[in-house]
C-alpha cells in the first residue's frame, strides 16, 4: 500500500501554528452546546475539561506523564509516516519494550542494589521493541508484505505473550495467584521527581523529539528518509535504499515506542502487569498527524491530547459527565484541528491562481 | 464429529463472520476509490446502536437494518467531508471517527442498555431447508446473512463487469487520469465512502440485532480492525474477502470449540494467539512469489486529490 | 478473614441523626469517590458497583455526595485517577478492582488523612481496607442446581485464570458433582471479560460439545441469551439476567455491593472507619441469587434452598473435603476444609473440570 504523506502547500510558515487555537476554540463552543444539550452547565464543565487541569503543579505534572509516551512514540512513528512506511503497531512494539525490561528486572531482582540495571532495562526495551519492528521490516523488505497489517496483527500477539507470561511464569509468588509480576526493587525503578510521578524517563520522552529534529534536519539519513518518502523512483536513482529506509524508520519507530515501555513499567506502574497501556501506541498515531509528522508539533499536540484525557476525567469527578462525553469532545477536537489544517494548507494556494497549471494539486510533502 | 455438530460448527462460523465480511466489503470499495477509512470500528458501533435504538422503538427489523446503515452513512459522510472537501489526513481522521464513534453510540445507547429485542428470524427457505444437510447448512440463517454473501457477488460484479465500477477503479488507481477524462473524482469518492459506512453499519447491527440482540457500550470488541485487516489479506479482492471473513470466523470458533473438547495442552492466551499469527502467515504465503504481483492495493490509496479551482 | 458486621437497617432520617457528627451535614456533605474499571453501562461488574454507589447515596441522602470516574485502565491511569479524587476533596474513596490495588496503595500512602477501600486485592494500610465478595459461595448453590438438571456435561465461559474465577469453576463443579458423581464442566476461556460477541461463539461451541447447561464468568448477557436461542439452560452473572433469557435462565449470581458500602460510608462519617480485610458472602447479602427460574425444577430447587441457606448459616463449606484435584490426587482430605488463605491463591482445579 503506497500512501503519501501530506503536508501544508502553504505560503505561509505562520498560519499553521495559528490556526489550531481557533480550532481549539471551536471545540470549546461545540462542547458547551453538547454539555448544554445534555444537561451538564457548560461553563463549569468546560473549566473542569479545559482549564482545571492546567491549575496545580500535580496535575501538570500529570499531563507530562501522560504526554510523554505520548509524544516519543510518535515522533518515532512520524519519521516512519514521513518515508511512507505504516507502522500501527506502536502498541505492540511498546509491550514488548516492557516486556523485555521487566524480563530484565525479574531475573536481577534479588540484586536491588545494581546501578546499571536501569540503563539495561531500557538497552532492553528498545532492543524488544526493534525485534518486533523487524518483523515487519523483514517481511516488508524480503516478502513484499504491507506492514500496516503485519504491525497490527503482531499487536494483538504482542499483548497476549505478556497475558502469558504474568499469568504463568512470570506472576508474583507471594500474589495470590493475580497475574502481575512481582514490583520491581528500588535499583529498578525510575526515581520520582519533586512529590510528583513524573520521572526522568518522561523528562527524556520530550527530548526525543527534539533531538530527532536536529537529525533529521541537519543529516543525510533525514534526507534521505524524506526522499524515499516522496520520490521513492528518484531516491533510487539517488542510490539511497527504499529497504534500508524501510528497516531505518521501522527500528526507530519500534525502538522508541520499546523504551517507552520500560518507562512506563519502570515508572508510574512499577511492575508488569496485563494491561500496561491505555491505547499509547494508537493515541500517538493521531499526535503524530496532530503535529504535522514534525517533531516540534508533535509535543503541542501530545500535550493536547493528554489534556484532552486528563480534563475528561476532572468533567466526571466534578460535573459527572459521562465518559462517553469525553470521546465525543476528543473526536470533535481532532476534526476541528484536522479541519483546520485546510486553512492552513490550502487557501492561501488557491488565493492567487496566477498558474495556468490546470493539473490537480497535489499537496508537497513538508521540508522541515 | 457428527455430521449436526459439523453443523452448528459452521453456523457458528457464519454468524461470527458475518459483521466482518459487511465491514470488510464496505472498506473495500472505499479503499478502491483510494480513500482508506481507519474508522470501521466507530461506524460499526454507530450501525450497531442505531439499528438496537431502531428496533426497540419500531419493532421493525427492516427499519432498523435501515436506521443501521444510514448511521454509519451518516459517520462516514463526516469523514468524507474532512478527507475529501477539507483535505484532512485519512489515518488520522479515521482514528479520530473510532474515538468519536464510540464516545456517540455510548451516549445515544445509554438508556437502551440492558434492554432487549427479538433477534432476527431465521429465513426458512421453503423447500430448500429441508434438504438434509445441505439444508440446515445452507439456508437456514437470518436475512442479514445471505445479504452479506449478494453483497460480496454484486460488488465483485460490480468492479468487474460495470461501467460505473471501471470508473470507481479508475479513480483508485489515477484520480488525476480519472478527472482529465472527465471523471467527478471527489464526488465518486464521496459514493464510495458513504457506502463503505453504511456497510460497517450493517456489519454493527449484526451484532446488536442477530448474533447478540442486546446494546452494550463498544460491543464491537475490535471487529473493525479486523475488517480492516481482511480487506488487505484479501487483496482488495471481494471473494477473497469473503473466503478471509469465514477463516477468520473459523480460526477464531475452531479456537474456542478445540479448548471445550479438552485435547488442547497450550495455555489459552497462546491459542488466542493463532488467528493473529495465520494471518499474517498466510498474507506472507501470498504476497511472495508469484501471486505478489495480483496483491496490489489501489495506486491513489490514502491520497488526497483536490481538483483545479 | 471474615468480619461479621449488623447492618444497621435503614433509618428515615440517617443525615438528621449525623447533623452533629464530626465530618458531614447537608451544607458541606461527606464526598465519597469510586473508580470504575468499566462503563457504567457494562451490565455486569461496573454496573452493579454503581447501583451499590446509588443505594448507598440513596440511603444516606445529604450526608454525602457522591462521585466516580469509569473507564478507568487498570495500568498507569488508575493511580492519577485515584489522585484526582484526593485532591478533588473526597475523604473515603472505593476503588472497584484488583488491577487498582498497587495504586491505590502508592496514593493511600501518600494521603494519610483519605481513607481508601480496595475491591478483591489483598493489601491493606492503616487507611486502606480490603473488601471481597464469596462469589463462590453463589456458585456452589447453581452448581447444586445444575447437578440435578443437567444429564451430566456443563459448559462454562470463564475470563481469565485468576483465583476467583478458578474457585468459582471449582465451586460449581464440587457442589453439581455431589448430585450426580460423573459430572463434568467443560471450560472456554475466551481471554477477555468483555466481548459479547465472543462469549456467544464460546457458549455455542460449548452447547455444540454436548453441554446442556451454561455457566459464565464473563460480564454480558451473550451467554444467556445464546442458552434461550438454542434451548439450553444458564445462569447469569453479576446482575440478574433474567430479562435476556427467561426460559434459560435458572439463576443468576447478583453482586450486591450496597450493604457494604452503605455499612462503610457511615462508619467513615462517624469517624469509626477502620481498615479492615471482609470477605462477605450470602449471610451478609454481599452475594445473592436471583429469583428462581421457571424451568428451575422442583427437586432443583429444593436443593438450591438448602445450599443456600447453609452455606448462609455456616453449616455447609464449598470447600470441605474430600476434594480431589484433575488427576484425581486428594487434596482436601475428608474432614477438612480449605482455609480463605489457601482459597484466595487457588489455582488448580477439581476433578471433573476440563479446562
Amino acid at each position: 500500500m503506497r500512501i503519501r504523506i501530506e503536508s501544508r502547500r502553504s505560503a505561509s510558515r505562520l498560519l499553521p501554528w495559528i490556526t489550531p487555537p481557533f480550532a481549539v476554540a471551536a471545540t470549546v463552543v461545540a462542547s458547551a452546546v453538547v454539555f448544554a444539550a445534555m444537561g451538564y452547565a457548560p461553563a463549569r464543565t468546560l473549566f473542569a475539561f479545559f482549564v482545571a487541569p492546567l491549575l496545580s503543579v500535580q496535575s501538570l505534572a500529570e499531563l507530562a506523564l501522560k504526554a510523554g509516551p505520548l509524544v516519543m512514540i510518535a515522533a518515532g512513528l512520524a519519521t516512519g509516516f514521513r518515508a511512507n512506511v505504516w507502522n500501527i503497531g506502536a502498541e505492540g512494539q511498546l509491550t514488548m519494550g516492557a516486556i523485555a525490561a521487566g524480563g530484565v528486572a525479574l531475573a536481577f531482582w534479588d540484586d536491588d542494589t545494581a546501578r546499571w540495571i536501569l540503563p539495561a532495562m531500557c538497552v532492553a526495551a528498545v532492543l524488544g521493541g526493534m525485534v518486533w519492528a523487524a518483523i515487519p521490516a523483514f517481511l516488508k523488505t524480503r516478502f513484499g508484505v504491507n506492514e500496516i497489517l503485519t504491525s497490527l496483527m503482531l499487536t494483538y500477539v504482542a499483548s497476549l505473550t505478556l497475558t502469558s507470561l504474568v499469568f504463568g511464569p512470570w506472576k508474583d509468588p507471594e500474589g495470590f495467584n493475580f497475574p502481575q509480576s512481582r514490583m520491581f526493587n528500588d535499583a529498578e525503578t525510575l526515581p520520582a521527581v519533586a512529590g510528583t510521578r513524573v520521572t526522568i524517563g518522561t523528562i527524556l520522552s520530550f527530548l526525543v523529539p527534539l533531538g530527532l529534529w536536529v537529525v533529521t534536519r541537519y543529516s543525510i539519513v533525514g534526507f534521505e528518509i524524506k526522499a524515499v518518502g516522496l520520490a521513492p523512483a528518484a531516491a533510487r536513482y539517488a542510490g539511497f535504499s527504499e529497504s534500508r529506509t524501510v528497516w531505518l524508520v521501522l527500528l526507530l519507530g519500534g525502538g522508541l515506542a520499546g523504551l517507552a515501555g520500560a518507562f512506563e513499567v519502570a515508572g508510574p506502574i512499577g511492575q508488569l502487569i496485563p494491561q500496561i497501556t491505555p491505547g499509547y501506541g494508537f493515541t500517538a498515531i493521531i499526535v503524530a498527524f496532530l503535529g504535522r509528522l514534525h517533531p516540534l508539533g508533535i509535543i503541542p499536540a501530545g500535550l493536547l491530547v493528554a489534556l484532552s484525557y486528563l480534563g475528561g476525567e476532572a468533567a466526571q469527578v466534578d460535573t459527572g459527565l459521562p465518559r462517553a462525553a469525553t470521546g465525543l469532545v476528543q473526536g470533535m477536537l481532532l476534526f476541528f484541528l484536522l479541519a483546520s489544517d485546510f486553512v492552513a494548507r490550502y487557501r492561501l494556494a488557491f488565493a492567487g491562481t496566477h498558474s495556468a497549471d490546470v493539473r490537480p494539486a497535489r499537496p508537497k510533502a513538508a521540508a522541515t | 464429529m457428527t455430521g449436526d455438530i459439523l453443523v452448528a460448527l459452521l453456523a457458528t462460523v457464519v454468524t461470527s463472520a458475518t459483521p466482518l465480511l459487511f465491514a470488510a466489503l464496505g472498506e473495500l470499495i472505499a479503499e478502491r476509490a483510494g480513500v482508506l477509512n481507519l474508522g470501521l470500528e466507530g461506524m460499526m458501533l454507530a450501525g450497531a446502536v442505531a439499528g438496537f435504538i431502531t428496533m426497540g422503538e419500531t419493532g421493525s427489523d427492516t427499519l432498523a437494518i435501515c436506521a443501521a446503515a444510514l448511521a454509519g452513512a451518516a459517520l462516514a459522510l463526516l469523514f468524507g467531508v474532512l478527507t475529501l472537501t477539507l483535505v484532512a489526513n485519512q489515518v488520522a481522521t479515521g482514528l479520530a471517527l473510532t474515538i468519536f464513534g464510540t464516545g456517540l453510540s455510548s451516549l445515544a445507547g445509554v438508556n437502551f442498555t440492558g434492554r432487549t429485542v427479538p433477534a432476527l428470524p431465521a429465513l426458512r427457505l421453503p423447500l430448500l431447508s429441508g434438504i438434509p444437510v445441505l439444508g440446515p447448512l445452507l439456508f437456514r440463517y437470518d436475512a442479514l446473512v445471505y445479504l452479506s454473501v449478494v453483497a460480496a457477488a454484486a460488488i465483485a460484479w460490480f468492479l468487474k463487469r460495470t461501467r460505473a465500477g471501471m470508473i470507481l477503479r479508475a479513480v483508485g488507481e489515477s484520480d488525476i487520469s480519472a478527472h482529465s477524462i472527465g471523471h467527478r473524482v471527489i464526488r465518486i469518492r464521496y459514493l464510495a465512502v458513504l457506502f463503505g459506512g453504511a456497510m460497517a453499519g450493517l456489519g454493527g447491527c449484526y451484532l446488536s440485532l442477530a448474533s447478540t440482540p442486546l446494546w452494550v457500550e463498544q460491543m464491537t470488541a475490535g471487529r473493525g480492525w479486523i475488517a480492516l485487516a481482511l480487506v488487505v489479506f484479501a487483496g482488495w479482492r471481494p471473494w477473497r474477502v469473503l473466503a478471509g471473513a469465514y477463516l477468520f470466523g473459523g480460526v477464531t470458533v475452531l479456537q474456542l470449540y478445540s479448548q471445550g473438547s479438552g485435547f488442547v495442552a497450550v495455555p489459552t492466551q497462546v491459542l488466542a494467539m493463532f488467528p493473529y499469527l495465520a494471518t499474517i502467515l498466510v498474507l506472507t504465503l501470498i504476497s511472495s512469489g508469484s501471486a505478489r504481483s495480483r496483491l496490489s492495493a489501489p495506486a491513489c490509496l490514502g491520497k488526497p486529490f483536490l481538483a483545479p479551482g | 478473614m471474615q468480619r461479621r458486621t449488623l447492618l444497621i437497617s435503614a433509618t428515615t432520617a440517617f443525615g438528621a441523626r449525623l447533623a452533629g457528627a464530626r465530618r458531614a451535614n447537608a451544607a458541606n456533605p461527606f464526598k465519597v469517590g469510586f473508580v470504575y474499571v468499566g462503563p457504567i453501562g457494562d451490565l455486569g461488574w461496573t454496573y452493579q458497583h454503581d447501583q451499590g454507589r446509588l443505594a448507598m447515596q440513596k440511603e444516606l441522602g445529604e450526608a454525602v455526595s457522591t462521585q466516580y470516574v469509569e473507564n478507568v485502565g487498570e495500568g498507569p491511569d488508575a493511580e492519577r485517577v485515584i489522585r484526582q479524587l484526593v485532591s478533588g476533596g473526597n475523604q473515603l474513596i472505593y476503588t472497584t478492582s484488583f488491577g487498582y490495588m498497587n495504586p491505590t496503595e502508592r496514593v493511600a500512602k501518600a494521603s494519610p488523612a483519605v481513607e481508601f477501600e480496595q475491591a478483591t486485592g489483598y493489601k491493606t494500610l492503616p487507611n486502606m481496607a480490603e473488601y471481597n465478595s464469596r462469589f463462590y459461595e453463589g456458585r456452589a448453590v447453581c452448581g447444586a442446581i445444575a447437578g440435578h438438571m443437567s444429564k451430566g456435561v456443563v459448559g462454562y465461559v470463564a475470563s481469565f485464570p485468576i483465583p476467583e474465577v478458578v474457585m468459582g469453576i471449582n465451586a460449581f463443579t464440587l457442589a453439581a458433582r455431589k448430585v450426580n458423581p460423573n459430572f463434568q464442566t467443560k471450560v472456554i476461556w475466551v481471554n477477555t471479560w468483555f466481548d459479547p460477541g465472543r462469549e456467544s461463539d464460546a457458549a455455542k461451541s460449548l452447547i455444540d460439545q454436548g453441554a446442556d447447561i451454561l455457566a459464565q464468568h464473563t460480564d454480558s448477557p451473550a451467554v444467556i441469551q445464546t442458552a434461550e436461542a438454542r434451548g439450553v439452560f444458564g445462569f447469569g452473572q453479576s446482575s440478574d439476567m433474567s430479562r435476556f433469557g427467561e426460559k434459560a435462565t435458572l439463576t443468576s449470581i447478583v453482586d450486591n455491593w450496597a450493604p457494604y458500602y452503605i455499612d462503610r460510608t457511615k462508619l467513615a462519617i462517624t469517624g469509626k472507619w477502620k481498615t479492615d480485610s471482609v470477605w462477605w458472602g450470602i449471610k451478609e447479602g454481599m452475594v445473592q441469587l436471583a429469583p428462581w427460574g421457571p424451568s428451575v425444577t422442583e427437586e432443583a430447587r429444593a436443593a438450591a434452598e438448602d445450599s443456600k441457606n447453609r452455606i448462609a448459616a455456616g453449616t455447609l463449606l464449598p470447600f470441605a473435603g474430600p476434594i480431589k484435584d484433575q488427576k484425581g490426587a486428594v487434596k482436601v482430605a475428608d474432614g477438612k476444609a480449605m482455609s480463605d488463605d489457601e482459597l484466595l491463591k487457588m489455582n488448580w482445579y477439581v476433578e471433573g473440570v476440563q479446562a
